[in-house]
């Protein structure tokens, strides 16, 4: 009886997997490459971008080609090693991350393809790699956000650096676990190496608070809960231009300088070498970071900065090139020695 | 008569179904003890003596000491008010009990978090987890307490103890099983914990683990963070089963049991109520009242159209993680009640081990697994259930098995010396007995499967998300309206469930 248990219980199995199975949408669409012929298909994202944003790219994208795109959200670090780890079998045709040092991990593991020349050509030359196997699709700044009432203007730190002084104890918070804050330390490393960088992370430890994300940095100084918060401009920028909930008691305080504080961190796009649909692939990048892509930055309140040539940013942001950022190749940002330090300081 | 009722359900046949279910589970144990420990023992060695593990060890052990203690005394207390005593209103105490169950733990913290947004640290976690995991303690003993026999507490009166030292003597002894097994669910799930942790900024192995998948390029740091929490979780199961001792306290056939007399409340009555409530209001009300403010902020949609998408999607999944569990957690269940040895012991230890570690641990050590040698199915439907098999089916087992209980041997003995045939005493005797316990173990798993997390977001294929993973995506932005259709949904699709469960508690006692 127990056999007939088994079987039973079998059958039931296989078809309640498939009805699972059709519930995703994972229907493998064909894939159509045709030289020549404009691309067509459909194409598979690996985003690790904001979900609103791509996804008004993706509806533009598919409204002008009829390209469409299944979308996969993550997050940079895990994604750009979910797409090392499956290497040629990767399901993934595009990449698209918040900064760049995951972008860097999938080109050093050489699972990117070079991107068109006319799509590189189309972005300003500081924010695409020189390798040229990935293009920068828009960019964001370092800001200190300070609540007033908290800590008076004067008293506000010159540089980054001095974060890690013990009089700023307890005095700021950072979403320090996220690939957005692991971006500036990857770019302070680049620019201080490594013992400083280290010493600063260990006076991060001592100082700061660990917050979730960025969002829950700056409502934390909203609230006056922590004076200071170390984040990237446009959750300030996205939240003033709606309720100003998060952020109504709060100031941005701009390092500029060059100093590392005034890191402009780039978000990557790239095609993998392994992508069934290369053509589609390339068109979708080169959307994205043309003129009505690169519109939709500043136009759908993402509030990032836009990266094509001739292309504006929304008008409440200074402009890029005021922020006195400090001059980094974005492949050179080393993601990996960063989480070694940052697990050597106890933080991660 | 042994032979007779052994061989019809524990063959050697549902020992190896057993045996396969017992090793599905395992493999991703082994693929996180090769990470861990594929880098050489030197750096496995240096990450695992690093302060940071010294600091998560104290927060992991601080919660589980604070909540589980807080859980067993609060428990055991409502339980006994709820059963023994002259508490008015017994019956809506103990659904009123019971219903956080239905409050996905991390909903909870999400409804604390965004009324009192400062809230954070181990006091904060520890109210939330009590809160939320309060009813593992409470259904099991309240139905032991149900249960027990009243005579022998009356032979202990007799024998000259008085109330106290019999409730310390007699009663306890006999719910120590139902407690044990609580607070060992208690503990699994806060080491297993994320969602409620990561809100109220409280470190412990799991949200590193997490974050260290997240940030770190490479597994062998968080697989060495995964090592330490498989320990852990294997003390906790060692512990219970040391504490839980070889005694049985049996009673031949259901016989006629006494029914207590109910312990007057006298002038107490004031205060066990205003206790309760107070209770009952941390543990729903705040939840309902947080989930209403948010619902009629006005600032999201009620009923987005990704609401829809994602409901089904989490039905279809929860249906078949469900299904397919019950089916996994059967030949555990028998073997268990059946044939209880070192082998079955052994294998439903493991199956505990796997479904202690947080789903994102399972979850990469089944991508790992399906990109080296399961190519089509990797970001399929059938692994993510695969996962939710994984991290659910001692929660089937335990129910099914306690449904085999209660049909002890000796019923299939009876049918099968008044005539009937293994198949008859099967169909009329065993089935009707165990089929609650089945449905039970079913829904605890869709329960549970409708709210899980991170496994879930590794896994779902492209384009699927479920309800927790769109709560997660807007209220990890701290988009609270946004999040609150979603939570509601959850409780929605499992309160149904949660009252099925419970109207037979019998089944989920441990």
């Amino acid at each position: 009886m127990s056999r007939r248990l088994i079987t039973t219980a079998t059958t039931v199995l296989t078809a309640l997997t498939l009805a699972a199975c059709g519930t995703g949408s994972t229907t493998s669409a064909p894939s159509s490459s045709t030289a020549g012929a404009s691309p067509s298909g459909s194409i598979t994202l690996y985003s690790a971008q904001h979900e609103d944003l791509v996804k008004e790219w993706v509806d533009g994208f598919t409204a002008d080609t009829g390209i469409t795109v299944q979308v996969r959200q993550g997050k940079d670090a895990s994604m750009g090693s979910q797409i090392v780890a499956e290497g040629a079998k990767s399901p993934a045709d595009v990449f698209v991350t918040e900064n760049s040092p995951a972008m860097t991990l999938v080109e050093k593991a050489g699972l990117l393809a070079p991107v068109e020349k006319a799509t590189l050509e189309g972005v300003g030359t500081a924010y695409r790699p020189s390798s040229g196997a990935w293009t920068g699709i828009a960019a964001r700044s370092t800001v200190l956000v300070y609540n007033p009432s908290k800590i008076a203007e004067a008293d506000l730190p010159a540089s980054l650096m001095d974060l890690q002084d013990p009089r700023y104890a307890g005095q700021w918070g950072a979403a320090a676990g996220g690939a957005d804050f692991q971006a500036i330390v990857a770019g302070m490393l680049a620019a201080k190496g490594e013992k400083a960088t280290a010493d600063w992370l260990a006076g991060l430890k001592a100082n700061a608070q660990v917050y979730q994300n960025n969002t829950a940095t700056m409502k934390a100084v909203n609230a006056g809960e922590i004076p200071m918060g170390v984040i990237y401009h446009y959750y300030w920028y996205k939240d003033q231009a709606k309720t100003k909930e998060g952020s109504g008691n709060t100031k941005l305080h701009y390092f500029k300088g060059q100093d590392v504080g005034a890191f402009v961190s780039v978000s990557g796009g790239g095609v993998l070498k392994s992508s069934a649909n290369p053509a589609a692939a390339q068109a979708f990048l080169a959307w994205i970071t043309g003129p009505k892509g690169q519109q939709i930055l500043s136009t759908s309140q993402s509030m990032e900065y836009a990266v094509g040539t001739g292309s504006a940013s929304d008008p409440a942001l200074p402009a890029l090139d005021s922020l006195e950022a400090p001059t980094v190749d974005p492949s050179a940002l080393n993601g990996a020695a960063v989480i070694e330090l940052m697990t050597n300081a106890g933080i991660l | 008569m042994r032979t007779l009722q052994a061989r019809p359900l524990a063959g050697p046949s549902v020992a190896a179904a057993a045996l396969v279910v017992a090793t599905v589970c395992v493999l991703p144990l082994l693929v996180i003890g090769a990470q861990a420990t594929g880098q050489g023992w030197g750096a496995t060695r240096a990450q695992l003596l690093r302060p940071r593990v010294a600091e998560l060890l104290g927060n992991t052990l601080a919660l589980v000491g604070v909540t589980v203690t807080a859980c067993v005394v609060l428990g055991v207390t409502a339980a006994w008010l709820v059963e023994r005593t002259t508490l008015p209103g017994a019956s809506v105490w103990r659904v009123l009990l019971v219903a956080p169950l239905a409050v996905p733990a991390f909903v909870n913290a999400y409804a604390w978090v965004s009324l009192r947004p400062g809230m954070d640290g181990l006091g904060a976690a520890a109210l939330v987890t009590t809160l939320s995991y309060l009813p593992f303690v409470f259904v099991p003993c309240s139905a032991a307490l149900r249960g027990l026999d009243q005579s022998w507490e009356d032979t202990a009166r007799s024998l000259g103890l008085g109330r106290w030292r019999t409730f310390w003597r007699v009663v306890l002894p006999q719910l120590r099983p139902a407690l044990l097994g609580g607070a060992l669910l208690v503990a699994l799930h806060l080491l297993a914990e994320f969602g409620v942790l990561a809100m109220l900024r409280y470190p412990t192995f799991t949200t590193a683990i997490l974050e260290q998948y997240e940030a770190a390029f490479d597994l062998s740091a968080g697989g060495v963070l995964a090592l330490v929490l498989m320990g852990l979780c294997a003390t906790f199961l060692g512990l219970e089963y040391l504490l839980r001792g070889r005694r049985r306290h049996t009673r031949l056939g259901s016989g006629v049991v006494r029914r207590p007399e109910p312990v007057p409340l006298g002038r107490w009555l004031p205060v066990v109520l205003a206790g309760l409530t107070g209770l009952v209001l941390l543990a729903l009300g705040v939840p309902l009242a947080s989930l209403t403010r948010w619902l009629g902020s006005g600032g999201a949609p009620l009923l987005p159209p990704e609401l829809i998408r994602s409901l089904a999607s989490t039905g279809a999944l929860a249906v078949a993680a469900g299904a397919v569990t019950v089916v996994a957690a059967f030949p555990l269940a028998v073997l268990l009640e059946r044939r209880r040895g070192v082998l079955a012991t052994a294998l439903e230890r493991v199956t505990y081990v796997s479904s202690a570690l947080p789903g994102v641990v399972i979850a990469l050590a089944l991508v790992t697994l399906a990109i080296r040698w399961l190519g089509p199915l990797y970001q399929s439907s059938v692994l993510l259930v695969v996962a939710y098999v994984i991290l659910f089916v001692p929660r089937a087992t335990v129910s099914i098995r306690a449904a085999f209980g209660a049909a002890p041997p000796s019923l299939v003995e009876a049918a099968r010396a008044l005539g009937s045939s293994p198949l008859r005493a099967l169909r009329r005797v065993v089935l009707p007995l165990v089929l609650p316990g089945v449905l039970g173990g079913f829904a605890l798993v869709f329960i549970a499967t409708s709210t899980e997390l991170t496994a879930t977001l590794l896994l779902a294929p492209t384009g699927t998300t479920t309800l927790a993973t769109a709560f997660w995506s807007a209220s990890d932005a701290l988009d609270y309206a946004l999040a609150a259709p979603y939570a509601l949904a959850m409780i929605v699709l499992s309160a149904p469930l949660t009252w099925f469960v419970l109207r037979r508690p019998e089944e989920v006692n441990t």
